[in-house]
C-alpha cells in the first residue's frame, strides 16, 4: 500500500474508553530450567493481584475473556500451549485465544484484549504474555528466530536473523550516522543507560554498570552493531487485567486510561514500495524537503531506514490520546530497544525527533531520568526498566511488561514494585548498593512501543491518568 | 538409528507420493542439576517437511538455468501497472491480480547496486554458507523493491555494482543458488558449481 485511503486513516472510535487496572511480572532470565512456563505464569498473575490487594481468586472472579500471547510455539515445543495456561490459570471454560506477532506480541495481545473490552463483549479481560526461549541450544534458537522472516527468500541464508535485521542498521548508520564516530558513541549511550537502569530492577536480567568504552570494546556482531548493542533472550512472563470505567473502578480507586493501536510492514524488507511520509500531529509537510540533501541517500521513504509501522502505530495512538506533540504531551516512555540503533530509528518513527535527528534526543540528555548536563528530571525518561538491552526480551511478555513499568510510575509506585527486599532476594538477585529510585515524579502520561523484527508489526500503548487527559482525542 | 534413506517426494495425480524416512526416533535423556536432581528431559526431534513453491515456482526453477526472474502488473486498469517486482510476487499487491513473469536476468547483469549490506560471523543451525556471510540488498534500475541476496566474493559497500551468479551444477532449487559477486569478476574466479 502506497497511498491511504480516508477510511485507513481514520482515527480508532472505541465504544467505551478501556482502563488498566492492575498488572506483573515473573523474574526475567536467560534461563529458568527449574521452573514450567505455568509456574512462571502463575508468578505474573500472582503480583497482579497483589498489586490491587486481592486474592487470585477475586481477581479471577472479574476475568470474562483472555488473550495470550506466545510468540514461538517451536520453542516450547507445544502447539495450543495457550490451552495448557488457561487451565492452569484455573480459567476454563472462559473463552481465550493465542496472539503471535513476533517481538510486537506482547503489545498486540493488549491490543486485542483492548478491543474486547471497548466493544463491551467483556467487562475485563487479561492479556498475559510469556515465552521460552532458553529450551533449544542458542544456534537451533537462532534458525527459530529466522524462521520469522521468510522461509523461502530470507531464512535459507545463514539461518540467522541478524543477517536480514541488520542491514537496515547499516543503511541507517551510513545515511544518518553519517559513519561519525559520535553517533557511534551515541549509540553505546543507549546501551550504557539502559543496562545502568536494568540494576535498579530485580525482574532484570541483564544489569550492568558499564562505559561507553565497554559497549565500544564488546565483540562485534554486525558492523557497527556490538554485543552489548543488542537485546536479550529470556524467558518469563507479564500479564496485564484491563475493565471497563465501572468495573475498574470497581476493583481499584485508580486505574489509568489504556489506548492501543497497531500498524504493520511487510516481513521481508525487500518487498518495501517508496511513499511519502505518513506525517504526524507536530510534522509539517515542507519540513522533509531536504531531507534527502541534508542526508544524502535518506530520501528514500520509507526505504530501509524508517518503521513505517511505527510510524502508523504512533499516527493512530496519538490521535486516540489526543497526543500532538509525544516529548510534551508525554512523561516517560518504554522504546522496543532490540538495538540500540534500532532504538534511533524510533525517535524519529513515533516522532519524539523529525526523521535524521534521532540522535539529539540522547544527545540532548532528555531521555534519561535524571538529565546528566543540567542534573534536572529528564524530559521524557526512556527504558527506565532496562529495556530489552537490560531487563528481558521474552517475547511475548516484553511489550506487556513495558506497559506495566510505565503504569507503575503514573500510579506513583515504582519505587514500591523495585525497592523491595523481600523480592530481590526471592529472585535470587542482590540488590546494589547504590540502588536509586528512579520514579518519574508527578508522571501522568505515558506511552509503550512494541515492536517486531524489521518492523512487521508495531503496536503504541498510551496510559493516561484520567486527570491528566489531554484535549482533542478522538 | 539409521538416517539412511532419506524421504523424496513426488506429485502423481495431483497428490504428494512420498517413500523413505521422513523422521528419525532418538531416546529421550534426563537432564539433572549438580546434585542429581531431575529437570526434565530431553526431546530430539529429526523429521521433514513438504513444502509447496505453488507460483513462485518457475523463480526457483530457473535460477538453475542462470536467469533471474520478477513479475510485473499487467492490469492496465491498476492504479500501480507496470510496478516491476522482485522477490517475485505471484499477485500484484494493490489490484490482486496475477502479476506477469519476467527476465530481470540481462538488467541485473547491468544495472544491479548494492543498497546496503551486512557482514556476520553469527549464523544458525543449518547454515551451509561459508563465514563471515555477507548480506547484500540488492537494487535495480526501474524495480520497485529491493532483493536480499549474498555476495560471494570480495568486500561490499554501499553503491557498489554487482552482477548476478546462479549455481547451474547440481542446484538446490532454493534461494541459495542465486548470489552476487562485484562487476568485472572474471569467471575463472566464481565458486564451485556457479556461473554468470
Ligand atoms: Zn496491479
Amino acid at each position: 500500500m502506497i497511498k491511504f485511503s480516508k477510511q485507513q486513516l481514520k482515527i480508532p472510535q472505541m465504544s467505551k474508553p478501556v482502563y488498566l487496572v492492575t498488572g506483573g511480572m515473573s523474574k526475567f532470565d536467560r534461563a529458568i530450567p527449574e521452573k514450567r512456563t505455568e509456574e512462571l505464569v502463575i508468578d505474573a498473575f500472582l503480583e497482579a493481584a497483589e498489586f490491587i490487594k486481592k486474592s487470585p481468586e477475586e481477581l479471577k472472579e472479574y476475568i470474562h475473556s483472555c488473550y495470550y500471547g506466545h510468540f514461538a510455539d517451536h520453542f516450547g515445543d507445544q502447539l495450543l500451549g495457550e490451552a495448557v495456561i488457561h487451565d492452569r490459570l484455573g480459567l476454563d471454560p472462559l473463552g481465550n485465544v493465542g496472539i503471535k506477532t513476533g517481538g510486537a506480541t506482547g503489545g498486540s495481545t493488549i491490543w486485542e484484549a483492548y478491543k474486547a473490552v471497548a466493544s463491551g463483549y467483556s467487562d475485563t479481560a487479561l492479556a498475559m504474555g510469556w515465552e521460552r526461549m532458553d529450551e533449544v541450544p542458542t544456534d537451533e534458537g537462532n534458525h527459530y528466530i529466522a524462521s520469522a522472516a521468510d522461509k523461502d527468500w530470507e531464512t535459507p541464508m545463514g539461518h540467522i536473523y541478524t543477517g536480514y535485521y541488520a542491514v537496515m542498521a547499516q543503511k541507517y548508520w551510513q545515511v544518518f550516522g553519517k559513519e561519525e564516530e559520535s553517533f557511534r558513541r551515541t549509540l553505546a549511550e543507549i546501551a550504557v543507560k539502559n543496562k545502568g537502569y536494568a540494576r535498579m530492577n530485580p525482574h532484570a536480567q541483564s544489569p550492568m554498570k558499564i562505559t561507553v568504552e565497554d559497549v565500544l570494546n564488546s565483540p562485534i556482531v554486525a558492523h557497527p552493531l556490538r554485543a552489548l548493542d543488542c537485546c536479550l533472550m529470556s524467558v518469563g512472563a507479564s500479564c496485564v487485567i484491563l475493565a471497563d470505567e465501572k468495573t475498574a473502578y470497581e476493583m481499584t480507586d485508580n486505574p489509568l486510561l489504556l489506548y492501543t493501536s497497531a500498524g504493520s510492514h511487510t516481513l521481508r524488507v525487500a518487498d518495501r514500495r517508496d511513499m511519502a511520509i505518513p506525517l504526524l500531529p507536530n510534522e509539517s509537510p515542507d519540513q522533509y524537503k531536504d531531507l534527502g540533501v541534508r542526508f544524502p541517500g535518506g530520501d528514500r521513504y520509507p526505504g530501509f531506514t524508517g518503521f513505517l509501522a511505527a510510524r502508523m502505530a504512533a499516527y493512530y495512538a496519538y490521535g486516540m490520546a489526543g497526543i500532538v506533540d509525544p516529548t510534551e504531551d508525554l512523561d516517560l516512555v518504554e522504546l522496543h530497544d532490540a538495538f540500540t540503533i534500532s532504538d534511533i530509528q524510533t525517535y524519529e518513527d513515533i516522532g519524539i525527533r523529525p526523521y535524521g535527528e534521532g540522535r539529539t534526543y540522547v544527545e540532548s540528555g532528555d531521555c534519561y531520568h535524571t538529565n546528566p548536563f543540567t542534573g534536572q528530571p529528564g524530559k521524557l525518561p526512556a527504558n527506565l526498566s532496562g529495556g530489552l538491552i537490560g531487563c528481558m526480551h521474552a517475547v511475548g511478555a516484553t511489550g506487556i511488561m513495558q506497559v506495566i513499568e510505565v503504569a507503575q510510575h503514573i500510579w506513583g509506585r515504582w519505587s514500591e514494585m523495585h525497592a523491595d527486599e523481600a523480592k530481590w532476594k526471592r529472585f535470587n538477585r542482590v540488590k546494589p548498593d547504590d540502588w536509586t529510585d528512579l520514579q518519574v515524579k508527578g508522571a501522568k502520561r505515558g506511552m509503550a512501543i512494541s515492536h517486531a523484527g524489521v518492523g512487521s508489526h508495531v503496536t503504541a500503548t498510551v496510559l493516561v491518568h484520567p486527570d491528566h487527559q489531554l484535549k482533542g482525542r478522538g | 538409528m539409521t538416517t539412511q534413506n532419506r524421504g523424496t517426494v513426488k506429485v502423481e495425480n495431483g497428490r504428494y507420493r512420498v517413500s523413505g524416512n521422513f523422521h528419525y526416533a532418538y531416546p529421550n535423556e534426563p537432564i539433572r542439576d549438580e546434585s542429581g536432581k531431575l529437570l526434565g528431559i530431553t526431546n530430539p526431534a529429526d523429521m521433514t517437511h513438504i513444502h509447496a513453491y505453488g507460483g513462485e515456482a518457475p523463480f526457483f526453477e530457473n535460477l538453475s538455468n542462470a536467469k533471474l526472474l520478477g513479475t510485473k502488473c499487467a492490469n492496465p486498469k491498476c492504479e500501480t501497472y507496470g510496478s516491476v517486482y522482485i522477490p517475485y510476487r505471484i499477485h500484484c499487491p494493490d489490484c490482486l491480480m496475477r502479476n506477469e513473469e519476467v527476465d530481470l536476468t540481462e538488467l541485473a547483469r547491468k544495472g544491479a547496486s548494492v543498497h546496503t549490506f551486512m557482514i556476520t560471523e553469527r549464523t544458525g543451525a543449518f547454515n551451509t554458507l561459508e563465514k563471515p556471510i555477507r548480506f547484500v540488498n540488492v537494487e535495480f534500475e526501474g524495480v520497485s523493491t529491493i532483493l536480499m541476496g549474498y555476495l560471494s566474493i570480495g568486500e561490499p559497500t554501499i553503491g557498489m555494482k554487482v552482477v548476478p551468479i546462479f549455481q547451474t551444477k547440481n542446484p538446490t532449487f532454493t534461494i541459495m543458488d542465486l548470489s552476487w559477486v562485484p562487476a568485472g569478476t572474471s569467471a575463472a574466479d566464481l565458486p564451485e558449481g556457479f556461473s554468470f
